[in-house]
């Protein structure tokens, strides 16, 4: 039942011109990155004959100054990205929904989270993250939880305030009095309203997390940078941006389109699921 | 014959998906210079869209005119353009709305927003403007003018927020005042004031007034003739006195009819232990923070009260009263500060939820609203069988127990699967009652169950609590403001004020001998007592 209720709901999205789009390419973006290794060089192979040469005859997006395949290191590099931005993404939904939930629904517990949350929005994103990179060494993992951290706290906002509202509801109120535990009631009657509004932040997340590896990677702070991610590439291309552009230019356009489709999704989820606006498009 | 608003024909279309073509069809009426056009109907019967068309406010995107036409002050309202019919609304017709909080603007001062009419359609200059804004404001009989000239609208009250609202439709002296469902959202006194208001004014300046209501004690008052609509239609139209006294139209007769009497029937007295009784509750909201101490609202004080099975005792009182405070303490949705509610002598005011949770079957509520007690996400299946199977029933005797409660609410049980918006509103209240039942409850408490539903519907949910009261032995606390309904359906009946009890009586002795002058002045105000 709940089934029926997601999968019109997807429909309806679908047919949202941004949602539409965006998918696509997003998609795209996605079997590329799977399949790279199929169909790409080594992206680790050295050529110390052919450095730093344009796009042409030595690979699509022309070699680095080690002579690796800017092509191949770029679509493998996807991987990476994208395994950030969804997991990112997955892990601060999971922890904000829970503690949003207990938040908004026991009260004794109300004022403590959110006062955490609170010191864990003053303290800047990326100096956390490179705080923590550099006490537990740089790896994916570390990446992930430094850039999940700063992110929960505007989840939790989120999912409390929903549940605050929907928690005055009579039909929960109903629930209450015909002897539903806690846990059914949240999971019944207040978890499902929370859905259309965490679809949505889940994308601007995922988008974000992107981008915030990529500023680790080009920080030398993030994933080891023998790991061709995004922003590593853009790291080390760096010093060479002048003589080289096509080095930072493709993983730069890579990362720009991966966000934007990610965000374009996120933009029409939005105008599709929350039904205040949606009603004021039609 | 002076006609001031003639409606021909006017028919305006739905948009293509809805379930019927026309919100409203082939509409003749109209409005003459001094007097009052009351167009009454349930809803759902293109009152209100009719209303808002002759203002042009109705929603262009989905309501289209397709027939007809508007004649007001020589031009077709159907043909001009918006910057002519901005230039006539304030000055020559005008409109008051249901709920005057939500019309005003709240971060405006309230004298702001009458001189801000004053602005647009006049030249005259500032203090000229405050001084004309004062005067209207006197002539809806506002208190200190002066001051409230300077109030935001959250520091009004209902009443005075909808005089606001009048004296912004009347400053510039409008010859057609369209008001809907004005007084709807106010407690019955304050109606009481505001009706007589419209109406001493209307006959001072000779005005057209056309007014939307549902509530047919409101017409007998106020009206000088009437137009019944349903579903769009015209069904009849006449002088007041001719519909009140001689409808012609079976809807006519039925709306009519429905409406409960003020007499309340003879009814035997009940001899059984209580089963449910609350001794001095107390409750107040907001705390008294270092800084303010006057935010403190004691929305419960010394409340006692007991009912017994096959007992229906209603509390009655206007908004703010704290009718609904003590059914949700009697209930444990919120906890009392002090007193005992004692269920089958189990005293459950203090008890955690760990314990009150095996109590929570013996004692149910319905809400007001029906469209916000039922998960939208659930089917009505799901929404009754919860309960039960909270409890431990197995799938299959629930929803066999949800289906026969169905079938005893008036529902079809091969409905069972469907979801609350394809019911209507008496059906979903229907289910409430249902899901309510399913407990298999001593006590249910109705939260003004029937003030959201039309008239015809409410008397059949009526008889239907009735009945169920009967055949289940219930003890029902019914809570409502409105005084026709309790004395059908109440045998006793509690009077609250501002938190308190002010007076506990049978309903016979309430009726006929009130002792506290507040019970006095609820019972004169009712509406329409000269007919019904």
């Amino acid at each position: 039942m709940e089934n029926h209720v997601e999968s019109s709901a997807f429909d309806i999205a679908w047919k949202n011109r941004n949602v539409s789009i965006g998918l696509s390419v997003l998609l795209i973006i996605i079997v590329l990155a799977l399949i790279g290794p199929i169909f790409t060089k080594d992206p680790f192979s050295l050529s110390p004959m052919s450095r730093l040469k344009p796009p042409g005859d030595f690979g699509l997006f022309g070699t680095d100054q080690l002579g690796r395949d800017v092509f191949s290191r770029v679509v493998n590099g996807g991987r990476i990205s994208l395994t950030v931005g969804l997991s990112v993404a997955v892990f601060a939904i999971l922890v904000g929904t829970i503690l949003g939930l207990i938040a908004g629904y026991v009260r004794a517990l109300d004022s403590i989270i959110m006062r955490v949350m609170d010191g864990l929005m003053a303290i800047p994103a990326i100096l956390l993250a490179i705080a923590m990179i550099s006490l537990s060494g740089a790896s994916l993992a570390t990446v992930i939880a430094a850039i999940v951290i700063p992110e929960v706290p505007r989840v939790v906002r989120l999912v409390r305030s929903v549940v605050l509202t929907v928690r005055e509801e009579p039909y929960v109120e109903a629930a209450i009095s015909v002897g539903t535990p806690v846990h059914l009631i949240m999971h019944r009657h207040i978890l499902p309203n929370t859905i259309a509004a965490l679809i949505v932040q889940a994308t601007y997340i995922c988008g974000s997390a992107m981008l915030t590896e990529a500023i680790l990677g080009f920080l030398g702070a993030g994933i080891p940078p023998e790991i061709p991610s995004w922003g590593n590439i853009m790291s080390e291309g760096r010093t060479f941006f002048q003589l080289t552009p096509w080095i930072i230019f493709f993983p730069g356009i890579a990362l720009a389109v991966t966000v934007l489709s990610v965000n374009i999704v996120g933009d029409g989820l939005r105008d599709t699921l929350d039904p205040r606006i949606a009603r004021s498009l039609k | 014959m002076n006609k001031l608003l003639e409606i021909k024909g006017l028919t305006v279309t739905l948009p293509s998906k809805s379930d019927r073509k026309y919100a409203i069809s082939d509409v003749s009426i109209s409005v003459e210079k001094n007097e009052i056009l009351c167009v009454v109907g349930e809803s759902g019967s293109g009152k209100s869209v009719t209303a808002f068309t002759v203002m042009g406010i109705h929603d262009k995107r989905a309501l289209t005119i397709s027939k007809g036409e508007i004649l007001f002050d020589g031009y077709d309202l159907t043909k001009i353009g918006e910057d002519q019919f901005r230039k006539f609304r304030g000055k020559k017709m005008a409109m008051i709305f249901q709920e005057p909080m939500t019309a005003l603007n709240p971060v405006m001062k309230v004298g702001e927003q009458i001189t801000e009419i004053l602005e647009i359609h006049t030249d005259l200059g500032p203090s000229k403007r405050k001084s004309k804004a004062i005067e209207a404001m006197e002539n809806v009989k506002l208190p200190d003018p002066e001051k409230i000239f300077h109030s935001y609208p959250h520091e009004l009250s209902g009443g005075q927020r909808q005089r606001i609202m009048i004296a912004m439709a009347l400053v510039l002296e409008p010859d057609l005042l369209i008001a809907d469902e004005p007084t709807t959202a106010l407690d019955v006194t304050t109606q009481a004031t505001i009706l007589e208001l419209i109406k001493e004014i209307q006959v001072r300046r000779g005005m057209g007034v056309l007014f939307i209501t549902h509530d047919f004690g409101v017409v007998a008052d106020i009206a000088d003739r009437v137009v019944v609509m349903q579903h769009g239609i015209v069904v009849e139209q006449d002088r007041v006195n001719q519909i009140l006294a001689h409808p012609q139209h079976e809807y006519t007769k039925m709306l009519i009819g429905s409406v409960p009497s003020m007499v309340p029937p003879q009814k035997k007295s009940i001899d059984v232990q209580a089963v449910l009784e609350l001794t001095e509750i107390n409750k107040s909201f907001g705390k008294s923070s270092l800084f303010r101490k006057d935010r403190i609202v004691n929305a419960a004080n010394k409340v006692s009260l007991k009912v017994a099975p096959g007992e229906t005792l209603g509390i009655v009182g206007e908004s703010g009263s704290g009718k609904s405070t003590v059914a949700r303490c009697a209930i444990r949705l919120i906890e009392p500060d002090s007193g005992s509610i004692l269920v089958k002598d189990i005293d459950i005011a203090k008890l955690r939820e760990s314990g009150l949770r095996y109590l929570r079957r013996e004692i149910q509520i319905v809400f007001q609203d029906p469209y916000r007690s039922l998960n939208p996400r659930r089917t009505v299946g799901q929404s009754i069988v919860e309960g039960p199977m909270n409890f431990g029933q197995t799938e299959e005797a629930a929803v066999r127990k949800a289906k026969e409660l169905m079938e005893i609410v008036g529902l079809k049980p091969d409905t069972f699967n469907r979801f609350p918006h394809q019911f209507s509103g008496g059906q979903r209240q229907r289910i409430c009652i249902a899901r309510a039942l399913a407990m298999e409850p001593s006590i249910l408490i109705a939260d003004e169950a029937v003030s959201a539903l039309d008239v015809s519907v409410q008397a059949q949910v009526l008889e239907l609590l009735e009945n169920i009261k009967k055949q289940f032995s219930l003890a029902v606390l019914f809570i409502t403001h409105d005084l026709r309904v309790a004395a059908q359906i109440c045998d006793n009946i509690v009077v609250m004020k501002k938190g308190a009890v002010v007076e506990f009586g049978s309903t016979h002795e309430i009726y006929t001998q009130p002792k506290h002058t507040y019970t006095q002045a609820l019972l004169q105000s009712a509406p329409g007592q000269k007919y019904f």
